[in-house]
């Protein structure tokens, strides 16, 4: 949107775009970000993100460790979906070394990824409404997360930085009783998508704030290269675990939710159901779960041979890949990082121009980033 | 009908609660009438001094003295109240217990503690801020809002200046705090105060208007801006064939009330800037709005202000609305701070349920909704009374 600036008739008087610095100490940047935005009044003309305040350099340091080791590393990436880091480092050192994972190891691991896909989602529905301005639903949100991360804790001792999904399968088996306790996780994480909408999702002026707000179309998100819920909210039914399926996701039966036009209550909404669907592959999952080991055998010191490997999987937040390449050793002669928050961020410069200041925060909550991930 | 079934600690507060109830209608009747008894105590204290030839000119400066320490001190422990009864409101609706160690009980203590602690800090004028206006906003805007529980009916005689023009009084003074926003926002050099103090210009000077307009039917019924006359004519009750039904709250006047009571709720919370109304402050967005680079006593202040406002705005809605100091048994100043409070839990209601609106939308809301509602509510008025 081209905004004008308006001369007054015989005055010599001229206006001037404010600048606006949204971060990177900002409550609703969701860490350290950091937009330039130039502004008429209060409607964007320009948006400029700026990252890197959280770079640590991951992708170099996996050069100076040994496999094993970088799994730790990979855990700080996306913080909120820790399992998922773990588990495409985990097939992409497979998928070099051609290990294969016995049965109960690969629903252990979907089970696991798709509870940790929950706890993420709720983060963004907690945060997402005190973006908006309804600081409720973070609360509610958060005591289901607490449930999620009570049995994480169990299973890997952990409640952010799990590493529990390992190279050739898991840590360790479940404990006694976890999947009992799992299921009625399930049975009470159910009717609280109920209290949810009633909360949040029906509210008219959370549906006011959010329904064709920061329309993200379907062509310039694929030209972006936007992956995830925020592909999937503008109406794209792109999703690895169907049509990539890694860890026997074809074997479960769920559908994947699609938006309409592409806006923030399309991301926020498509979010939602996915935690839904979640709910029916960890279910269906604990059905499935065969007995046996859940480890394949994996040389004590892993050099896998020389080659290049690229592996991905539908992490909450969109597709996150990894391209390795070793020259046999037992450190990794080259890492990087596709991270999905990073480059669904590189699109808000594109959606935010012609918003008002208070759409900028909507906007950006509902693409749902991770600075960890952005900066690695 | 499935009675709940209440567990232990359940019966406890339950009964706790009770006991507070009780024994807070207990004292209220036993202390009676606080109105008659103030009267009683300045007429002793006027003979008083007739009798030891103290000159009369004294007196008044002494008596306003008096009654605005008692308003002052109403004020801050009513504000210190409200601030702990949101925590706990807020705390329950969220699944929380709040403050529960300060001061033993409920942490009732908590915003003792925090009062100290903010007259403690440091105070900061920021390098880029004008330090005159800087330091003069928490007083514009605070001072207005004490202003107005001059003209606040408290109960039966209790009420420090009883002006025929008491409704009008109260408006143009609360509009002033305003200025005090817009000062902060912008003496304090800040993008994002300067924003939060636009924002609240614009919304208060838009948001006063339908408020205003929806108190006109009641002026029209009742004929005078007198705030006890308005409370006044609300006593006693509708009878169906000599059976109290309804009180002759104005809330309960057909149509008429009803759109006029909603149209003053939303635009008095608007005007308190509270959620969903809170766009001059709206954290998620300017950080804290115009009160960003403000800290100890003078953020106090725009706090205390704006707790004051939304108690002002409660007990306005209950002598407007509520019938001001009616009811049954207990005297006449303890209904109106249970009907005031009541409304309070309304205000706390809103702000931790409901997301912000935008600050365009809430513009239109106003402009395009309220103010022709209102509107039609003066005509309706307006037929209702010529028919």
């Amino acid at each position: 949107m081209n905004t004008e600036i308006v001369k007054i008739q015989g005055q010599d008087s001229k206006t001037e775009e404010m600048i606006l610095n949204l971060g990177p100490q900002h409550p609703s940047t969701h860490g350290v970000l950091r937009v330039i935005l130039k502004m008429d009044g209060e409607v964007i003309t320009s948006a400029q993100p700026d990252v890197g305040y959280l770079h640590r350099g991951t992708e170099k340091l996996a050069e100076n460790r040994t496999y094993p080791q970088m799994l730790v590393i990979s855990d700080r990436w996306d913080y909120l979906a820790a399992m998922s880091n773990n588990l495409v480092w985990s097939l992409a050192v497979e998928k070099l070394m051609q290990i294969e994972v016995p049965a109960r190891g690969q629903i252990l691991r979907v089970i696991m990824v798709e509870l940790n896909r929950i706890a993420s989602h709720l983060v963004f529905f907690g945060t997402y409404g005190i973006d908006i301005g309804a600081y409720t639903p973070f609360l509610y949100a958060f005591r289901e997360r607490e449930k999620i991360l009570d049995l994480f804790e169990e299973v890997s001792g952990a409640r952010m930085t799990y590493n529990y999904i390992r190279i050739g399968g898991v840590m360790a088996d479940l404990p006694k009783d976890w999947i009992g306790r799992c299921r009625s996780f399930l049975e009470w994480m159910k009717p609280r998508f109920v209290e949810y909408d009633t909360l949040l999702t029906e509210n008219p002026i959370f549906q006011d704030r959010t329904k064709n707000i920061g329309i993200l179309p379907q062509p310039l998100a694929i030209s972006y290269g936007i992956s995830g819920p925020n592909l999937r909210g503008s109406s794209n039914p792109f999703d690895l675990r169907k049509d990539a399926p890694y860890c026997l996701y074809d074997k479960f039966n769920f559908s994947i939710p699609t938006g309409k036009n592409g806006d923030c209550w399309d991301r926020y909404w498509v979010r939602i159901e996915e935690m839904k669907e979640s709910v029916k592959i960890i279910e269906q999952a604990l059905e499935m779960l065969p007995e046996g080991e859940c480890n394949a055998k994996v040389p004590r010191i892993i050099r896998p041979p020389i080659g290049e490997v690229y592996a991905q999987i539908e992490a909450p937040r969109g597709m996150l890949g990894i391209y390795l390449v070793s020259d046999g050793g037992d450190k990794p002669y080259r890492v990087h990082v596709r991270p999905p928050s990073f480059i669904n961020l590189a699109v808000l410069q594109e959606i935010l121009v012609g918003m008002k200041v208070a759409d900028v925060i909507a906007i950006l909550g509902s693409i749902d980033i991770v600075l960890g991930e952005v900066d690695r | 009908m499935i009675l709940p079934v209440w567990n232990e600690s359940q019966k406890r507060s339950a009964l706790i609660l009770f006991g507070i109830a009780s024994a807070g209608a207990g004292i209220s009747i036993a202390i009676g009438e606080i109105g008659a008894r103030f009267s009683k105590i300045w007429a002793c204290l006027s003979s008083f001094a007739l009798k030891n030839s103290i000159p009369t000119a004294l007196l008044t400066p002494l008596s306003m003295i008096i009654q605005c320490s008692i308003l002052i001190g109403f004020i801050s422990v009513s504000v210190m109240f409200m601030v702990w009864w949101e925590r706990k409101v807020s705390a329950h609706m969220q699944n929380r217990l709040g403050p529960m160690f300060t001061g033993g009980w409920h942490g009732w203590a908590q915003t003792i503690a925090d009062a100290i602690k903010l007259l403690l800090k440091e105070d900061i004028i920021p390098a880029e801020a004008n330090p005159w206006v800087h330091r003069l906003a928490p007083i514009v805007a605070f001072v207005p809002a004490f202003l107005c529980y001059a003209a606040l009916p408290f109960g039966e005689g209790l009420i420090s200046a009883d002006l025929d023009i008491g409704i009008l009084y109260i408006f143009a003074i609360s509009g002033l705090s305003v200025l005090g926003i817009v000062m902060a926002g912008w003496g304090s050099g800040n993008k994002y105060s300067l924003l939060g103090g636009l924002r609240a210009a614009a919304q208060s000077v838009s948001y006063e208007i339908p408020r205003v307009l929806s108190v006109v039917p009641i002026l029209m019924m009742v004929g005078s801006l007198k705030l006890t006359s308005i409370a006044n004519v609300q006593t006693g009750f509708w009878q169906i064939a000599g059976i109290p039904v309804l009180p002759k709250w104005f809330i309960f006047y057909p149509i008429v009330g009803q759109i006029a009571f909603l149209i003053f709720l939303i635009s008095s919370v608007a005007e308190t800037n509270r959620t969903p109304f809170d766009i001059a402050e709206a954290e998620s967005e300017l950080v804290a709005g115009f009160h960003t680079e403000y800290s100890g006593m003078k953020f106090s202040f725009f706090f205390l202000a704006e707790y004051a406002y939304v108690f002002l705005s409660s007990g306005l809605t209950t002598v407007l609305f509520l019938g001001g100091g009616s009811g049954p048994i207990l005297p006449s100043w303890s209904w109106f701070l249970l009907k005031s409070f009541a409304v309070v839990f309304l205000f706390l209601w809103f702000r931790w349920t409901f997301p912000r609106l935008r600050v365009d939308r809430l513009m239109e809301f106003t402009w395009k909704f309220l103010l022709p509602w209102s509107f039609v509510n003066i005509l309706i008025t307006g037929f209702i009374l010529l028919f």
